[in-house]
């Protein structure tokens, strides 16, 4: 009895609540996909052997599940911090795709900076294209009464023909017999580099994960973003300025996911390439959710994800598997994590008290 | 819609119903008389436009019809866009193992409604937040539909169009709108159909009092978890449908991702709509208009301007029309919301 209730034990207990759900939900989602992969022909012990080859075998495996998790935590936290607000941004795709088409414009048509210049005021230009980009349907919004939904659904279209263009057009790599729509490479001096294994722009990503973290629960405008998301009336009756909020709510997250997109950019393709970051912004919805749309929880779930992605095509290489796979798992993943009274029901814990989440209130508020 | 959960239909008051829809009706009547302006200067151009922009439509507003039934009975659905696409496949696949367009196009709307059942099983049993169900059909479509599709399957014939007697032959109108596929014309029928069953029938009245104050519904003895269930699969039907008409009808094969988003755009056009089966109808021509306007104007290819700013065009101008005349919509007050029996 003793042993029971020491402070140690009781701490492992509360990590073990809150951890044993998504633990819990990867187990059984990795069954269920064994399950499928059995039903096709396919050997799930060799594929998932190598889809764990591919993500944590080595060091290099580990720095491409940290590339891949890198633009994934930001679009993750672009769509969970506008939840918060009770915004739902599906437009964190185009946002991220002009965040990387303005940091690859920055970091190929300057030439000559240090790079301890270059390269963070390519970062910038593209966190603040994206934040640009992204306060439209924020202003669209208050001003008109347009839905942020579809705002942000037909601006994604915008986003991708635009960029298309300027890849084509004014932006196109003029290297002769280039027939590919894509920007010339960036200069050296703008590239993000990588401490041996960990990618540089990973490290960016966690401050920024804290920095939003911050924000929501220590500042004076994260708890008007917070209360106008859990109630705009009574956030309007407290004299909060409810449009001001939605507007900037919807910038800072275009901001995190033109940050994603430059990072991309700058870190690892080293050019804009139309289609190279296809998902990137889409997947930043299932992370935002897989994370309980927490700052801090996006972190694990990009890195869950990114380490999948980074798997999926030594899996497929080595155990002929299609790397789609990887989605129904996912898709598993997020149903068992949402859908927390089954998995109580298996695990036989108690509910941890928490902010509740609350994401389709946000539907016709405002 | 204030008020209407308590009526099953009204007395008709033209003035409060040009009020409403004074902003649709002008547009229709724009849309009328530039078509015939168009017409008189270039017949066939003309008739190809609006065809296509009906052809264009067709998804779009299945789409919307399907988010719409679930909405109105409190339910959201965002994974449209997954219901279409393993609708799409299922139907293709079918079709190329048993050479039946039908059997194909039915196995397709069963897809959807399946997803339809799952999507109901989270919200309404399982209380899961509606928006996270919807992304887990879309994931999960996503992922099933590529990890099964094999690169080179191919199907024999699509559906084709069947011209309807002598009304074919009627110069502009023959063509548009009496020539057309089988899931065209159903479409078009739907769409009334479903207006209809909205506001003229129990059932509507019932989904859509589970829609607004599910709470008072039970206490009159409307089974909500059952209105509930019964809209959402409905919907997937219509999504099913939706996805078999761009394998079967529109393309006459499977793609990787093939819907392309038309399930979000599906989404947008309900809302443009206002939760409105003849208002997303609407929306969805416009935007089909967009479509089929840019692709003659890029046919023509005497104007030099970049494709890709065609491209946007139908995005822009939902977006302008959006902000600059349907402004705020109001969904139904107890959507997304899952219901609590006491």
């Amino acid at each position: 009895m003793t042993v029971r209730n020491s402070p140690v034990a009781e701490v492992a207990r509360r990590i073990w609540r809150s951890a044993s759900i998504p633990l819990g939900s990867v187990l059984l989602a990795l069954l269920i996909g064994a399950i499928l992969l059995l039903i096709s022909g396919a050997s799930p012990l060799e594929a998932y052997r190598a889809l764990f080859r591919g993500s944590f075998g080595d060091a290099r495996a580990i720095g491409r599940t940290l590339e891949k998790a890198t633009p994934l935590v930001f679009s993750g936290l672009a769509v969970a911090f506008a939840f918060k607000a009770g915004l739902f941004n599906i437009g964190a795709q185009g946002q991220l795709i002009f965040g990387a088409v303005t940091a690859a414009a920055i970091g190929f048509m300057i030439e000559g900076l240090p790079p301890l210049v270059h390269a963070p005021l390519a970062l910038l230009g593209g966190a603040l294209a994206g934040a640009l980009f992204g306060a439209i349907p924020g202003m669209l919004k208050t001003y008109t009464g347009a839905h942020e939904v579809i705002t942000t659904i037909m601006l994604n279209y915008v986003a991708i023909n635009f960029t298309d263009y300027l890849a084509n057009g004014p932006l196109k790599d003029p290297t002769p017999g280039n027939i590919v729509a894509r920007t010339p490479a960036i200069e050296a001096s703008a590239r993000i580099p990588a401490l041996g294994s960990i990618p540089i722009g990973f490290i960016i990503a966690l401050a920024v994960a804290a920095a939003t973290w911050w924000l929501l629960w220590h500042t004076t405008i994260g708890y008007e973003i917070r209360t106008v998301g859990l109630n705009p009336a009574a956030a309007r009756y407290a004299g909060m300025r409810v449009s001001l909020t939605i507007i900037l709510t919807m910038a800072l997250s275009g901001l995190m996911a033109g940050m994603g997109g430059a990072v991309e950019t700058l870190g690892i393709v080293g050019r804009f390439q139309p289609g190279f970051n296809v998902g990137l912004g889409f997947d930043g919805i299932t992370i935002a959710l897989l994370g309980k749309t927490h700052p801090l929880g996006v972190i694990p779930a990009a890195l869950l994800v990114g380490a999948m992605r980074a798997g999926s095509s030594q899996m497929q290489f080595d155990a002929n598997v299609a790397t789609e796979i990887i989605d129904v798992i996912l898709a598993i993943i997020l149903f068992f994590v949402a859908a927390e009274t089954i998995m109580r029901w298996i695990l036989r814990t108690r509910a941890v008290s928490e902010e509740k989440v609350t994401l389709s209130t946000g539907w016709g508020q405002q | 819609m204030e008020g209407t959960a308590v009526r099953v239909s009204e007395r008709f008051d033209t003035r409060r119903f040009l009020r409403r829809n004074g902003v649709a009706l002008g547009i229709v009547l724009l849309v009328l008389v530039a078509s015939a302006i168009a017409y008189s200067i270039t017949p066939q151009r003309t008739g190809a436009v609006l065809a296509a922009t009906l052809r264009a439509s067709t998804p779009l507003i299945l789409g919307a019809l399907c988010g719409l039934y679930g909405e109105r009975a409190g339910v959201i659905n965002i994974g449209i866009e997954g219901q279409m696409l393993l609708g799409a496949f299922v139907a293709f696949i079918t079709h190329a193992a048993v050479n039946n367009l039908l059997v194909g196009v039915l196995a397709g709307i069963l897809a959807g409604a399946i997803l339809g059942l799952f999507l109901a099983f989270m919200s309404v049993t399982l209380k899961m937040d509606q928006i996270i169900g919807g992304t887990v059909i879309n994931i999960l479509a996503f992922g099933l539909t590529g990890y099964f599709y094999q690169q080179g399957m191919s199907i024999q014939g699509k559906l084709q169009a069947i011209p309807l007697g002598p009304l074919a032959d009627l110069p502009l109108i023959g063509p548009v709108l009496f020539n057309n596929p089988p899931i065209t014309y159903i479409t078009l029928l739907l769409v009334a159909l479903s207006h209809y069953v909205l506001f003229f029938t129990r059932w509507g009245l019932r989904t859509r009092a589970v829609g607004e104050h599910p709470r008072a519904a039970d206490t009159v003895g409307i089974n909500v978890y059952f209105m509930r269930y019964a809209n959402v699969i409905i919907g997937g039907c219509f999504a099913g449908l939706a996805g078999a008409f761009i394998t079967l009808e529109q393309v006459g094969s499977f793609e990787r991702m093939m819907t392309n988003g038309r399930g979000f755009l599906a989404l947008a056009m309900m809302i443009f709509g206002k939760w409105n089966p003849l208002g997303a109808w609407g929306a969805s021509l416009l935007i089909g208009f967009t479509y089929a306007f840019q692709t003659q104007l890029q046919f023509l290819g005497t104007i030099n301007i970049p494709p890709q700013f065609f491209g946007m065009l139908p995005y822009l101008l939902t977006i302008i029309v959006l902000a600059g005349f349907v402004g705020r919509a109001r969904p139904p007050a107890a959507d997304g919301i899952p219901y609590e029996k006491e």
